[in-house]
Protein backbone atom coordinates (compact mmCIF):
# COMPACT_ATOMS: atom_id res chain seq x y z
CA UNK A 1 0.00 0.00 0.00
CA UNK A 2 2.85 2.40 0.88
CA UNK A 3 3.70 1.93 -2.88
CA UNK A 4 1.09 4.34 -3.62
CA UNK A 5 3.02 7.30 -2.12
CA UNK A 6 6.27 6.85 -4.39
CA UNK A 7 4.13 5.22 -7.73
CA UNK A 8 5.50 6.86 -10.47
CA UNK A 9 2.83 8.62 -12.81
CA UNK A 10 0.40 9.16 -9.34
CA UNK A 11 0.07 12.66 -8.59
CA UNK A 12 -1.07 13.94 -5.39
CA UNK A 13 -4.73 15.08 -5.05
CA UNK A 14 -4.72 18.97 -5.06
CA UNK A 15 -6.49 18.93 -1.50
CA UNK A 16 -3.68 17.04 0.03
CA UNK A 17 -1.00 19.15 -1.93
CA UNK A 18 -2.48 22.49 -0.29
CA UNK A 19 -2.62 21.53 3.21
CA UNK A 20 0.85 19.89 3.44
CA UNK A 21 1.67 23.40 2.24
CA UNK A 22 -0.80 24.96 4.79
CA UNK A 23 1.29 22.19 7.33
CA UNK A 24 4.90 23.34 6.10
CA UNK A 25 4.10 26.97 6.24
CA UNK A 26 2.58 26.36 10.02
CA UNK A 27 5.68 24.45 11.09
CA UNK A 28 8.09 26.82 9.49
CA UNK A 29 6.75 29.55 11.39
CA UNK A 30 6.85 27.73 14.49
CA UNK A 31 10.05 26.98 13.94
CA UNK A 32 11.00 30.89 13.00
CA UNK A 33 8.98 32.62 14.88
CA UNK A 34 11.05 34.07 17.68
CA UNK A 35 13.19 35.35 14.81
CA UNK A 36 10.54 36.72 12.75
CA UNK A 37 8.23 38.25 15.53
CA UNK A 38 8.55 42.14 15.60
CA UNK A 39 8.39 42.40 18.92
CA UNK A 40 9.00 40.33 22.23
CA UNK A 41 5.80 38.35 22.74
CA UNK A 42 5.44 39.33 26.44
CA UNK A 43 6.76 42.56 26.98
CA UNK A 44 4.14 44.86 27.98
CA UNK A 45 3.91 48.18 26.28
CA UNK A 46 0.90 50.13 28.58
CA UNK A 47 1.19 53.02 26.24
CA UNK A 48 0.12 50.87 23.02
CA UNK A 49 -2.65 48.81 24.91
CA UNK A 50 -5.30 47.71 22.60
CA UNK A 51 -4.33 49.48 19.27
CA UNK A 52 -6.01 48.25 16.46
CA UNK A 53 -4.14 46.28 13.19
CA UNK A 54 -1.49 48.80 12.02
CA UNK A 55 1.75 48.91 9.66
CA UNK A 56 3.53 48.96 13.26
CA UNK A 57 1.31 46.09 14.85
CA UNK A 58 -0.22 43.82 11.97
CA UNK A 59 -2.92 42.01 14.06
CA UNK A 60 -2.96 44.84 16.68
CA UNK A 61 -1.91 44.85 20.36
CA UNK A 62 -3.79 43.44 22.94
CA UNK A 63 -4.71 44.77 26.64
CA UNK A 64 -1.11 45.08 27.81
CA UNK A 65 0.07 46.47 24.73
CA UNK A 66 1.90 43.21 23.52
CA UNK A 67 1.95 42.73 20.02
CA UNK A 68 -0.64 40.12 19.15
CA UNK A 69 0.92 39.28 15.99
CA UNK A 70 4.18 38.12 17.62
CA UNK A 71 2.32 36.51 20.32
CA UNK A 72 0.51 34.12 17.37
CA UNK A 73 3.57 33.40 15.97
CA UNK A 74 4.97 32.32 19.24
CA UNK A 75 2.26 30.69 20.33
CA UNK A 76 2.35 28.58 17.33
CA UNK A 77 4.10 25.48 18.99
CA UNK A 78 2.12 24.70 21.39
CA UNK A 79 -0.33 23.73 19.59
CA UNK A 80 1.68 21.52 16.95
CA UNK A 81 3.38 19.95 20.30
CA UNK A 82 -0.37 19.57 21.39
CA UNK A 83 -1.61 17.65 18.24
CA UNK A 84 1.55 15.93 17.04
CA UNK A 85 3.17 14.95 20.81
CA UNK A 86 -0.37 14.16 22.07
CA UNK A 87 -0.87 11.68 19.34
CA UNK A 88 2.89 10.04 19.60
CA UNK A 89 2.29 9.72 23.41
CA UNK A 90 -1.16 7.38 22.20
CA UNK A 91 0.71 5.82 19.57
CA UNK A 92 3.80 5.14 21.79
CA UNK A 93 1.16 3.15 24.68
CA UNK A 94 -1.41 2.41 22.51
CA UNK A 95 0.19 0.49 19.34
CA UNK A 96 2.00 -2.06 22.20
CA UNK A 97 -0.79 -2.65 24.01
CA UNK A 98 -2.94 -3.38 21.04
CA UNK A 99 -0.28 -5.59 19.18
CA UNK A 100 0.31 -7.69 22.71
CA UNK A 101 -3.29 -7.53 23.20
CA UNK A 102 -3.34 -9.43 19.63
CA UNK A 103 -0.69 -11.74 19.84
CA UNK A 104 -1.24 -12.99 23.46
CA UNK A 105 -5.35 -14.04 23.56
CA UNK A 106 -6.74 -14.91 26.32
CA UNK A 107 -6.15 -13.34 29.92
CA UNK A 108 -3.76 -10.70 28.91
CA UNK A 109 -6.28 -9.75 26.36
CA UNK A 110 -9.28 -9.58 27.82
CA UNK A 111 -7.60 -7.71 30.72
CA UNK A 112 -6.86 -4.77 28.60
CA UNK A 113 -9.77 -4.77 26.10
CA UNK A 114 -11.82 -4.48 29.17
CA UNK A 115 -9.91 -1.53 30.14
CA UNK A 116 -10.24 -0.19 26.70
CA UNK A 117 -13.98 -0.27 27.06
CA UNK A 118 -14.43 1.06 30.03
CA UNK A 119 -12.27 4.82 29.28
CA UNK A 120 -13.83 4.69 25.37
CA UNK A 121 -17.46 4.70 27.71
CA UNK A 122 -15.94 7.94 28.60
CA UNK A 123 -16.72 11.19 27.19
CA UNK A 124 -12.74 12.41 26.19
CA UNK A 125 -13.10 15.37 27.45
CA UNK A 126 -14.10 14.38 31.10
CA UNK A 127 -11.14 11.72 31.08
CA UNK A 128 -9.26 15.24 29.91
CA UNK A 129 -10.79 17.07 33.12
CA UNK A 130 -10.17 13.99 35.36
CA UNK A 131 -6.53 13.96 34.57
CA UNK A 132 -5.98 17.73 34.26
CA UNK A 133 -8.53 18.55 37.79
CA UNK A 134 -6.01 17.78 40.62
CA UNK A 135 -2.52 18.65 39.33
CA UNK A 136 -0.75 22.05 38.30
CA UNK A 137 -1.86 22.81 34.77
CA UNK A 138 0.85 23.14 32.02
CA UNK A 139 1.42 22.78 28.74
CA UNK A 140 3.37 19.30 29.31
CA UNK A 141 0.46 17.85 31.65
CA UNK A 142 -2.10 18.99 28.65
CA UNK A 143 -0.21 16.97 25.96
CA UNK A 144 -0.18 13.66 28.20
CA UNK A 145 -3.80 14.44 29.59
CA UNK A 146 -4.91 14.53 25.65
CA UNK A 147 -2.41 11.73 24.43
CA UNK A 148 -4.02 9.34 27.47
CA UNK A 149 -7.20 9.66 26.38
CA UNK A 150 -7.29 8.86 22.77
CA UNK A 151 -4.62 5.02 24.38
CA UNK A 152 -7.90 3.05 24.37
CA UNK A 153 -8.84 3.81 20.54
CA UNK A 154 -5.10 3.18 19.39
CA UNK A 155 -5.31 0.08 20.87
CA UNK A 156 -8.15 -0.94 19.73
CA UNK A 157 -7.21 -0.12 16.09
CA UNK A 158 -4.40 -1.74 16.53
CA UNK A 159 -5.27 -4.99 17.61
CA UNK A 160 -7.87 -5.18 15.07
CA UNK A 161 -5.13 -4.75 12.39
CA UNK A 162 -2.51 -7.11 13.84
CA UNK A 163 -5.88 -9.48 14.19
CA UNK A 164 -5.55 -9.36 10.65
CA UNK A 165 -1.99 -9.73 9.82
CA UNK A 166 -1.49 -12.48 12.39
CA UNK A 167 -3.63 -14.89 10.02
CA UNK A 168 -1.03 -14.35 6.63
CA UNK A 169 1.06 -16.64 5.82
CA UNK A 170 4.27 -14.69 6.33
CA UNK A 171 3.63 -14.72 10.01
CA UNK A 172 2.52 -18.59 9.50
CA UNK A 173 6.24 -18.63 7.96
CA UNK A 174 7.93 -16.90 11.09
CA UNK A 175 6.35 -19.18 13.12
CA UNK A 176 7.46 -22.30 12.02
CA UNK A 177 11.12 -21.19 11.72
CA UNK A 178 10.59 -20.05 14.96
CA UNK A 179 10.82 -16.75 15.34
CA UNK A 180 9.90 -15.22 19.35
CA UNK A 181 6.91 -13.35 19.96
CA UNK A 182 8.70 -9.92 19.65
CA UNK A 183 10.66 -10.49 15.90
CA UNK A 184 6.71 -11.00 14.70
CA UNK A 185 5.30 -8.34 16.25
CA UNK A 186 8.38 -6.27 15.85
CA UNK A 187 9.54 -6.70 12.31
CA UNK A 188 6.66 -9.09 10.99
CA UNK A 189 3.41 -7.04 12.51
CA UNK A 190 4.51 -3.21 12.89
CA UNK A 191 6.06 -2.68 9.38
CA UNK A 192 2.62 -4.25 7.41
CA UNK A 193 0.50 -2.51 10.08
CA UNK A 194 1.41 1.24 9.03
CA UNK A 195 -0.63 2.43 6.60
CA UNK A 196 -3.93 2.05 8.38
CA UNK A 197 -2.47 3.15 11.81
CA UNK A 198 -0.60 6.37 9.98
CA UNK A 199 -4.29 7.07 7.97
CA UNK A 200 -5.70 6.94 11.97
CA UNK A 201 -3.11 9.15 13.30
CA UNK A 202 -3.49 11.72 10.72
CA UNK A 203 -6.67 11.83 11.81
CA UNK A 204 -6.31 12.09 15.00
CA UNK A 205 -3.94 14.93 14.95
CA UNK A 206 -7.11 17.33 14.71
CA UNK A 207 -8.52 15.80 17.56
CA UNK A 208 -5.90 15.95 19.66
CA UNK A 209 -5.26 19.99 19.03
CA UNK A 210 -9.04 20.62 19.30
CA UNK A 211 -9.13 19.28 22.49
CA UNK A 212 -5.56 20.63 23.57
CA UNK A 213 -6.81 24.11 23.00
CA UNK A 214 -10.39 23.91 24.48
CA UNK A 215 -8.74 22.03 27.66
CA UNK A 216 -6.18 25.33 27.68
CA UNK A 217 -9.16 27.86 26.56
CA UNK A 218 -10.55 26.19 30.32
CA UNK A 219 -7.54 27.49 31.67
CA UNK A 220 -6.05 23.84 32.31
CA UNK A 221 -3.46 24.34 29.53
CA UNK A 222 -0.25 26.64 29.46
CA UNK A 223 -0.67 29.70 32.25
CA UNK A 224 -0.47 33.19 30.88
CA UNK A 225 1.58 34.73 30.09
CA UNK A 226 1.73 31.83 27.70
CA UNK A 227 0.55 32.74 24.02
CA UNK A 228 -1.27 29.21 23.36
CA UNK A 229 -3.65 29.93 20.74
CA UNK A 230 -6.71 28.96 22.94
CA UNK A 231 -5.72 30.56 26.23
CA UNK A 232 -5.42 33.73 24.04
CA UNK A 233 -8.68 33.63 22.81
CA UNK A 234 -9.63 32.83 26.14
CA UNK A 235 -7.94 36.04 28.00
CA UNK A 236 -9.54 38.09 25.04
CA UNK A 237 -12.91 37.66 25.83
CA UNK A 238 -13.59 40.36 28.12
CA UNK A 239 -12.42 42.42 25.42
CA UNK A 240 -14.47 41.55 22.54
CA UNK A 241 -16.55 44.31 22.09
CA UNK A 242 -13.29 47.01 22.15
CA UNK A 243 -10.65 45.01 20.44
CA UNK A 244 -11.77 41.50 18.92
CA UNK A 245 -8.48 41.54 17.12
CA UNK A 246 -7.19 39.57 20.18
CA UNK A 247 -9.38 36.91 20.02
CA UNK A 248 -9.73 36.79 16.44
CA UNK A 249 -5.98 36.39 15.15
CA UNK A 250 -5.23 33.36 16.99
CA UNK A 251 -8.70 31.70 16.30
CA UNK A 252 -8.53 32.24 12.65
CA UNK A 253 -4.85 30.92 12.80
CA UNK A 254 -6.08 27.76 14.88
CA UNK A 255 -8.96 26.91 12.31
CA UNK A 256 -6.35 27.37 9.37
CA UNK A 257 -4.03 24.94 11.13
CA UNK A 258 -7.09 22.47 11.67
CA UNK A 259 -8.52 22.54 8.27
CA UNK A 260 -4.75 21.99 7.52
CA UNK A 261 -4.20 19.00 9.71
CA UNK A 262 -7.70 17.62 8.46
CA UNK A 263 -7.10 17.93 4.81
CA UNK A 264 -3.77 16.10 5.37
CA UNK A 265 -5.33 13.68 7.00
CA UNK A 266 -8.28 12.81 5.10
CA UNK A 267 -5.79 12.65 1.65
CA UNK A 268 -3.58 10.50 3.38
CA UNK A 269 -6.68 8.04 4.12
CA UNK A 270 -7.80 8.62 0.58
CA UNK A 271 -4.08 7.65 -0.94
CA UNK A 272 -3.83 4.70 1.22
CA UNK A 273 -7.13 3.17 1.68
CA UNK A 274 -9.28 3.81 -1.10
CA UNK A 275 -12.00 1.47 0.45
CA UNK A 276 -12.33 4.31 3.15
CA UNK A 277 -13.16 7.52 0.74
CA UNK A 278 -15.75 9.70 1.38
CA UNK A 279 -16.75 8.13 4.58
CA UNK A 280 -17.61 10.80 7.43
CA UNK A 281 -15.50 9.38 10.43
CA UNK B 1 -33.81 -9.07 23.22
CA UNK B 2 -33.75 -9.81 26.47
CA UNK B 3 -30.35 -11.02 27.06
CA UNK B 4 -29.02 -8.00 25.17
CA UNK B 5 -30.61 -5.79 27.47
CA UNK B 6 -29.67 -7.91 30.44
CA UNK B 7 -25.87 -7.71 29.19
CA UNK B 8 -26.07 -3.85 28.29
CA UNK B 9 -27.32 -2.94 31.55
CA UNK B 10 -24.70 -5.10 33.14
CA UNK B 11 -22.27 -3.24 31.78
CA UNK B 12 -23.60 -0.05 31.88
CA UNK B 13 -23.29 -0.56 35.79
CA UNK B 14 -19.64 -2.03 35.75
CA UNK B 15 -18.81 1.03 33.83
CA UNK B 16 -20.64 3.50 36.54
CA UNK B 17 -18.78 1.69 39.37
CA UNK B 18 -15.41 1.59 37.73
CA UNK B 19 -16.10 5.04 37.23
CA UNK B 20 -16.19 5.57 41.07
CA UNK B 21 -13.17 3.30 41.51
CA UNK B 22 -10.76 5.80 39.06
CA UNK B 23 -12.43 9.51 40.08
CA UNK B 24 -11.50 8.34 43.63
CA UNK B 25 -8.03 7.02 42.74
CA UNK B 26 -6.94 9.86 40.82
CA UNK B 27 -7.90 12.21 43.58
CA UNK B 28 -6.71 10.57 46.33
CA UNK B 29 -3.50 8.74 44.87
CA UNK B 30 -2.02 11.67 43.10
CA UNK B 31 0.71 13.12 45.26
CA UNK B 32 0.07 15.58 47.36
CA UNK B 33 -2.26 16.17 49.96
CA UNK B 34 -6.04 16.84 49.49
CA UNK B 35 -6.86 19.09 52.37
CA UNK B 36 -3.13 20.80 51.06
CA UNK B 37 -4.41 21.20 47.99
CA UNK B 38 -7.94 22.77 49.29
CA UNK B 39 -6.60 24.93 51.30
CA UNK B 40 -3.99 26.24 48.94
CA UNK B 41 0.09 27.15 49.61
CA UNK B 42 -0.25 29.29 52.40
CA UNK B 43 -2.37 27.39 54.79
CA UNK B 44 -1.07 27.04 58.75
CA UNK B 45 -0.54 23.48 59.51
CA UNK B 46 -3.21 23.87 62.32
CA UNK B 47 -5.98 24.60 59.80
CA UNK B 48 -4.89 21.48 57.33
CA UNK B 49 -5.18 19.25 60.00
CA UNK B 50 -8.77 20.46 60.90
CA UNK B 51 -10.02 19.90 57.69
CA UNK B 52 -8.28 16.72 57.53
CA UNK B 53 -9.94 15.90 60.38
CA UNK B 54 -13.81 17.53 58.99
CA UNK B 55 -13.11 15.40 56.03
CA UNK B 56 -12.38 12.06 57.51
CA UNK B 57 -9.00 12.09 55.30
CA UNK B 58 -6.91 10.65 57.65
CA UNK B 59 -9.12 7.31 57.77
CA UNK B 60 -7.64 4.60 55.56
CA UNK B 61 -8.81 4.70 51.80
CA UNK B 62 -10.57 1.83 51.59
CA UNK B 63 -13.13 3.41 54.35
CA UNK B 64 -13.05 6.96 52.61
CA UNK B 65 -14.02 5.08 49.39
CA UNK B 66 -16.67 3.26 50.73
CA UNK B 67 -17.86 6.10 52.64
CA UNK B 68 -18.36 8.22 49.50
CA UNK B 69 -19.29 5.67 47.22
CA UNK B 70 -22.06 4.23 49.79
CA UNK B 71 -23.26 7.43 50.05
CA UNK B 72 -23.36 7.89 46.18
CA UNK B 73 -25.37 4.98 46.59
CA UNK B 74 -28.04 6.94 48.64
CA UNK B 75 -27.90 9.50 46.02
CA UNK B 76 -25.72 11.50 48.58
CA UNK B 77 -23.13 13.47 46.97
CA UNK B 78 -21.36 15.08 50.22
CA UNK B 79 -21.46 18.73 51.21
CA UNK B 80 -19.81 21.42 48.54
CA UNK B 81 -16.96 22.72 50.22
CA UNK B 82 -17.33 26.16 48.47
CA UNK B 83 -20.53 26.62 49.00
CA UNK B 84 -21.97 25.03 52.25
CA UNK B 85 -24.77 23.04 50.89
CA UNK B 86 -25.35 19.51 49.50
CA UNK B 87 -23.63 18.66 46.45
CA UNK B 88 -26.35 16.57 45.43
CA UNK B 89 -29.11 19.38 44.35
CA UNK B 90 -26.58 21.74 43.29
CA UNK B 91 -25.45 18.82 40.71
CA UNK B 92 -29.14 18.07 39.69
CA UNK B 93 -30.07 21.81 39.55
CA UNK B 94 -27.14 22.20 36.87
CA UNK B 95 -27.55 18.90 35.26
CA UNK B 96 -31.15 19.51 34.66
CA UNK B 97 -30.33 23.50 32.74
CA UNK B 98 -27.61 21.35 31.02
CA UNK B 99 -30.14 18.70 29.95
CA UNK B 100 -32.57 21.14 28.24
CA UNK B 101 -29.45 22.35 26.29
CA UNK B 102 -28.57 18.78 25.11
CA UNK B 103 -31.95 17.78 24.39
CA UNK B 104 -32.76 20.89 22.20
CA UNK B 105 -29.76 20.71 19.93
CA UNK B 106 -29.44 16.82 19.89
CA UNK B 107 -32.72 17.26 17.97
CA UNK B 108 -31.64 19.85 15.83
CA UNK B 109 -28.36 17.71 15.08
CA UNK B 110 -30.41 14.70 14.41
CA UNK B 111 -33.02 17.16 12.06
CA UNK B 112 -30.72 18.75 10.31
CA UNK B 113 -27.99 16.30 10.07
CA UNK B 114 -30.70 14.33 8.35
CA UNK B 115 -32.18 16.51 5.98
CA UNK B 116 -28.52 17.91 4.57
CA UNK B 117 -27.19 14.57 4.51
CA UNK B 118 -30.17 13.49 2.42
CA UNK B 119 -30.39 16.55 0.24
CA UNK B 120 -26.77 16.22 -0.55
CA UNK B 121 -26.76 12.64 -1.42
CA UNK B 122 -29.77 12.92 -3.81
CA UNK B 123 -28.29 15.77 -5.03
CA UNK B 124 -24.91 14.69 -5.64
CA UNK B 125 -22.74 17.24 -7.24
CA UNK B 126 -24.73 19.73 -7.86
CA UNK B 127 -23.99 23.08 -6.61
CA UNK B 128 -25.74 22.89 -3.35
CA UNK B 129 -24.20 19.44 -2.80
CA UNK B 130 -20.75 21.11 -3.07
CA UNK B 131 -21.38 23.80 -1.17
CA UNK B 132 -22.38 22.18 1.94
CA UNK B 133 -19.49 19.49 1.78
CA UNK B 134 -17.39 22.87 1.48
CA UNK B 135 -19.49 23.87 4.73
CA UNK B 136 -19.02 20.42 6.54
CA UNK B 137 -14.95 21.07 6.31
CA UNK B 138 -15.39 24.06 7.46
CA UNK B 139 -17.58 23.55 10.14
CA UNK B 140 -16.27 20.77 11.31
CA UNK B 141 -12.64 21.79 12.08
CA UNK B 142 -13.43 25.45 13.96
CA UNK B 143 -13.67 24.99 17.36
CA UNK B 144 -16.90 25.46 19.57
CA UNK B 145 -14.69 27.90 21.75
CA UNK B 146 -13.84 29.93 18.82
CA UNK B 147 -17.56 29.50 17.18
CA UNK B 148 -18.62 31.26 20.97
CA UNK B 149 -16.46 34.44 20.24
CA UNK B 150 -17.59 34.90 16.71
CA UNK B 151 -21.72 34.64 18.05
CA UNK B 152 -21.01 36.75 20.55
CA UNK B 153 -19.07 39.09 18.19
CA UNK B 154 -21.36 39.35 15.71
CA UNK B 155 -25.08 38.68 17.24
CA UNK B 156 -24.34 40.37 20.52
CA UNK B 157 -21.67 43.27 20.43
CA UNK B 158 -22.65 44.43 16.82
CA UNK B 159 -25.93 43.50 15.71
CA UNK B 160 -26.96 43.83 19.71
CA UNK B 161 -29.62 41.12 18.85
CA UNK B 162 -28.99 38.45 21.88
CA UNK B 163 -27.92 38.64 25.29
CA UNK B 164 -24.31 37.67 25.17
CA UNK B 165 -23.88 35.64 28.60
CA UNK B 166 -26.20 34.47 31.43
CA UNK B 167 -29.37 32.81 32.37
CA UNK B 168 -33.25 33.48 32.97
CA UNK B 169 -35.15 31.06 34.59
CA UNK B 170 -38.37 30.12 32.74
CA UNK B 171 -40.57 31.30 36.00
CA UNK B 172 -39.02 34.77 35.94
CA UNK B 173 -38.02 36.12 32.46
CA UNK B 174 -41.13 34.53 30.52
CA UNK B 175 -40.49 31.80 27.26
CA UNK B 176 -38.95 34.91 25.54
CA UNK B 177 -36.20 35.80 28.24
CA UNK B 178 -35.16 32.07 28.39
CA UNK B 179 -35.11 31.18 25.08
CA UNK B 180 -33.27 34.23 24.57
CA UNK B 181 -30.56 33.06 26.19
CA UNK B 182 -30.77 29.58 24.57
CA UNK B 183 -30.41 30.34 21.37
CA UNK B 184 -26.29 31.50 21.00
CA UNK B 185 -25.39 28.18 23.50
CA UNK B 186 -27.11 25.90 21.14
CA UNK B 187 -26.56 27.89 17.98
CA UNK B 188 -22.59 27.20 19.07
CA UNK B 189 -22.87 23.52 19.74
CA UNK B 190 -24.67 22.31 17.07
CA UNK B 191 -23.16 24.06 14.06
CA UNK B 192 -20.38 21.12 13.95
CA UNK B 193 -22.34 18.16 15.09
CA UNK B 194 -24.83 18.88 11.93
CA UNK B 195 -21.89 19.16 9.70
CA UNK B 196 -20.71 15.44 11.17
CA UNK B 197 -23.89 13.69 10.91
CA UNK B 198 -24.74 15.27 7.59
CA UNK B 199 -21.50 14.02 6.14
CA UNK B 200 -21.78 10.85 7.40
CA UNK B 201 -25.64 10.45 6.46
CA UNK B 202 -24.44 11.45 2.90
CA UNK B 203 -22.27 8.82 2.21
CA UNK B 204 -24.24 5.87 4.10
CA UNK B 205 -27.20 7.09 1.82
CA UNK B 206 -25.06 6.95 -1.43
CA UNK B 207 -23.72 3.88 -0.76
CA UNK B 208 -27.50 2.95 0.01
CA UNK B 209 -28.60 4.99 -3.50
CA UNK B 210 -25.88 2.49 -5.38
CA UNK B 211 -27.14 -1.11 -3.79
CA UNK B 212 -29.46 -3.72 -5.39
CA UNK B 213 -32.32 -3.61 -3.48
CA UNK B 214 -32.41 0.07 -4.59
CA UNK B 215 -32.07 -0.66 -8.11
CA UNK B 216 -34.58 -3.62 -7.85
CA UNK B 217 -36.88 -1.18 -6.16
CA UNK B 218 -36.09 1.16 -9.23
CA UNK B 219 -36.62 -1.38 -12.26
CA UNK B 220 -40.40 -2.86 -10.46
CA UNK B 221 -41.22 0.84 -11.44
CA UNK B 222 -41.61 2.50 -8.03
CA UNK B 223 -41.89 6.08 -7.81
CA UNK B 224 -38.29 7.60 -6.87
CA UNK B 225 -40.28 9.11 -3.69
CA UNK B 226 -40.77 5.58 -2.07
CA UNK B 227 -37.63 4.09 -3.00
CA UNK B 228 -36.26 6.85 -1.27
CA UNK B 229 -38.08 6.55 1.98
CA UNK B 230 -38.96 2.68 2.24
CA UNK B 231 -36.01 1.45 0.74
CA UNK B 232 -32.76 3.61 1.14
CA UNK B 233 -33.38 6.04 3.70
CA UNK B 234 -34.03 2.95 6.47
CA UNK B 235 -30.82 1.70 5.66
CA UNK B 236 -29.00 4.77 5.44
CA UNK B 237 -30.33 5.68 8.44
CA UNK B 238 -28.47 2.55 10.68
CA UNK B 239 -24.92 4.31 10.91
CA UNK B 240 -26.51 7.61 11.69
CA UNK B 241 -28.09 6.05 14.98
CA UNK B 242 -24.32 5.23 16.05
CA UNK B 243 -22.35 8.35 15.26
CA UNK B 244 -25.67 10.41 17.07
CA UNK B 245 -24.39 8.09 20.18
CA UNK B 246 -20.74 9.34 20.01
CA UNK B 247 -21.96 12.66 18.80
CA UNK B 248 -23.37 12.91 22.68
CA UNK B 249 -19.84 12.18 23.79
CA UNK B 250 -18.93 15.48 21.76
CA UNK B 251 -21.72 17.12 22.67
CA UNK B 252 -20.88 16.95 26.67
CA UNK B 253 -17.18 18.22 25.37
CA UNK B 254 -19.29 21.31 23.90
CA UNK B 255 -20.95 21.86 26.43
CA UNK B 256 -18.69 22.12 29.11
CA UNK B 257 -17.05 24.80 27.01
CA UNK B 258 -20.48 26.89 25.54
CA UNK B 259 -21.74 26.75 29.40
CA UNK B 260 -18.61 28.52 30.36
CA UNK B 261 -18.51 30.95 27.81
CA UNK B 262 -22.12 31.88 27.97
CA UNK B 263 -22.17 31.85 31.54
CA UNK B 264 -25.02 29.61 31.77
CA UNK B 265 -25.31 27.32 35.12
CA UNK B 266 -25.36 23.88 34.12
CA UNK B 267 -23.16 21.34 34.77
CA UNK B 268 -20.22 21.68 32.67
CA UNK B 269 -20.18 25.18 34.11
CA UNK B 270 -19.87 23.57 37.53
CA UNK B 271 -17.19 21.04 36.97
CA UNK B 272 -14.96 23.95 35.33
CA UNK B 273 -16.18 25.18 38.81
CA UNK B 274 -15.29 22.98 41.16
CA UNK B 275 -12.17 21.98 39.83
CA UNK B 276 -11.11 25.62 39.72
CA UNK B 277 -12.15 26.12 43.71
CA UNK B 278 -11.25 22.65 43.91
CA UNK B 279 -14.54 21.74 45.49
CA UNK B 280 -14.09 17.72 45.26
CA UNK B 281 -17.15 16.34 46.26
CA UNK B 282 -18.76 18.77 43.85
CA UNK B 283 -16.35 17.69 41.19
CA UNK B 284 -16.50 13.92 41.73
CA UNK B 285 -20.06 13.91 41.88
CA UNK B 286 -20.46 15.85 38.96
CA UNK B 287 -17.63 13.29 36.93
CA UNK B 288 -19.92 10.37 38.11
CA UNK B 289 -23.64 11.78 36.67
CA UNK B 290 -21.59 13.18 33.10
CA UNK B 291 -20.22 9.36 32.93
CA UNK B 292 -23.78 8.04 33.69
CA UNK B 293 -25.78 10.33 31.01
CA UNK B 294 -23.23 9.70 28.53
CA UNK B 295 -23.57 5.99 29.04
CA UNK B 296 -27.10 6.28 29.61
CA UNK B 297 -27.46 8.13 25.81
CA UNK B 298 -24.78 4.74 24.47
CA UNK B 299 -27.25 2.00 25.81
CA UNK B 300 -30.23 4.25 24.10
CA UNK B 301 -28.42 4.33 21.19
CA UNK B 302 -27.44 0.33 20.96
CA UNK B 303 -31.42 -0.10 21.97
CA UNK B 304 -32.39 1.82 19.17
CA UNK B 305 -30.16 0.34 16.91
CA UNK B 306 -31.04 -2.84 17.99
CA UNK B 307 -34.86 -2.39 17.22
CA UNK B 308 -33.79 -1.15 13.79
CA UNK B 309 -31.48 -3.55 13.01
CA UNK B 310 -32.78 -7.47 13.99
CA UNK B 311 -29.12 -8.77 13.30
CA UNK B 312 -27.84 -7.38 16.04
CA UNK B 313 -30.39 -8.73 18.46
CA UNK B 314 -28.96 -12.16 17.98
CA UNK B 315 -25.60 -12.15 17.89
CA UNK B 316 -23.49 -10.11 20.88
CA UNK B 317 -23.15 -6.86 21.20
CA UNK B 318 -19.42 -6.28 20.47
Amino acid sequence: MSAALSAPGRRLPRSLLLGLVVLGLVLLLAALGPFLAPYDPDAFNMRARLRPPSAAHWFGTDEFGRDVFSRVLAGAHHSLLMGFGATAISLAIGVPLGLIAAFRRGLVEEAIMRGVDLLISLPPVLLGLLILAVTEPGLGKTILAVGLVYVPIMTRIARAVALDLLAEEFVEAARARGEGAFHILAREILPNAWPPLIVETALRVTFAILLGSALSFLGLGPQPPASEWGLMIAESRPFISEAPWIGLAPGLCLCLLLIAVNVVGEGLRDLLDPRLKGRGH
Amino acid sequence: MAGFLARRLASLVFVLWAMTVLVFAVVHLLPGSVAHMILGEYATSAAIAALEERLGLNDPLHLQYWRWFSGLLQGDFGVSLTMDRPAGPVILEALGRSAVLAAISIVLVALAGVALGIHSATHAGSASDRALTLGQYFFIAVPEFFWCILVILFFSVWLGWLPATGYTPLAEGGLLGWAKHLILPVATLVLGLIAHVSRLVRSSMLEALESRYVLAARAKGLPERLVLRRHALPNALMPAITVLAVDVGILIGGIVVVESVFAYPGLGRMLIYAIDNQDLPLMMGGMIVVTAVYALANLAADILYAVVNPRIRVGGAA
